[in-house]
């Protein structure tokens, strides 16, 4: 005999209240980042030297530019996913909590948008 | 508080279970994630100094030839292979095969001796290339 009512368990969404909501984002960004990781790792190796030249020109490659920009975007996206179990598991004080949550947050957002911004700002510029 | 004392509260497996290699495995599959978003900073780093200029870009590869920046980078290889390949592994799980526990284990040294292997083989090629880092 189950305590939960009838709409609770016909929502799914469990003791949380959130359901497989976070879960399921982790491994579909988890999936995206095996292969994006594993072409940037390929492409890293395939250039001759990084200097500035052969990189900013790398980058500003169509196709490697966007991929770039996935490969940073689903990496802050899973990382701050990532980050945020960690604070829940490790950190109790609902105040410390949403201190270092929002914290966490915004920093990887920021990185992301740095990181996005200076791919197309390479990219954007080369044909200039 | 005071029921706690009455009924004593369920312990964290962590604090009952014996240590194992597994666990060991599991923990550093959040240890490399951390690292990984630390090593972030770094990614992103040489992305702003390639978008700010060559000479930007000239300091950016100064500070990643320092010798302890370089330990970090064979760390974060490190955490980014075995992150990938105990990824792989934790999503073969959730499809719920291979977590009998023989097939749990071997998996484990696999993803282990795995991403070891990958992470020298990378810098031996990075080194044959004579480019990154």
């Amino acid at each position: 005999m189950s305590l939960r009512s009838p709409i609770g368990r016909v929502l799914g969404h469990g003791a949380a209240g959130e359901g497989v909501g976070h879960w399921w984002s982790q491994r579909v960004s988890s999936v995206a980042l095996v292969i994006l990781g594993l072409w940037f790792v390929s492409a890293l190796l395939r250039l001759d030297d990084l200097n500035f030249a052969l990189v900013t020109a790398w980058m500003a490659k169509p196709v490697n530019a966007v991929l770039l920009v996935l490969l940073v975007g689903t990496s802050v996206y899973h990382s701050q996913l990532g980050v945020q179990v960690v604070i829940e598991d490790y950190i109790a004080g609902k105040g410390t909590k949403l201190v270092v949550m929002l914290i966490v947050k915004f920093l990887h957002f920021a990185l992301g948008a740095l990181g996005i911004f200076a791919i197309l700002k390479i990219a954007f510029g080369a044909g200039a | 508080m005071n029921s706690t004392s009455k009924h004593p509260r369920p312990l964290s497996p962590f604090l009952i279970y014996r240590w194992q290699y597994t666990n060991t495995l599991s923990i550093l599959n959040r240890v490399t994630g951390l690292a990984l978003t630390v090593g972030f900073f770094l990614f992103v780093y040489w992305l702003v100094a390639a978008a700010s200029g060559e000479e930007t870009y000239a300091t950016a590869q100064r500070f990643f030839a320092h010798p302890i920046i370089k330990l970090a980078l064979y760390v974060f290889s490190f955490a980014f292979f075995y992150h990938l390949v105990n990824g792989v592994r934790h999503l073969v799980w959730d499809t719920g095969h291979g977590l009998e526990r023989a097939s749990a284990r071997t998996s484990g040294w696999v993803a282990f001796i795995g991403s070891v292997v990958l992470t020298v083989f990378f810098w031996i090629l990075v080194a044959n290339v004579g480019g990154a880092a």
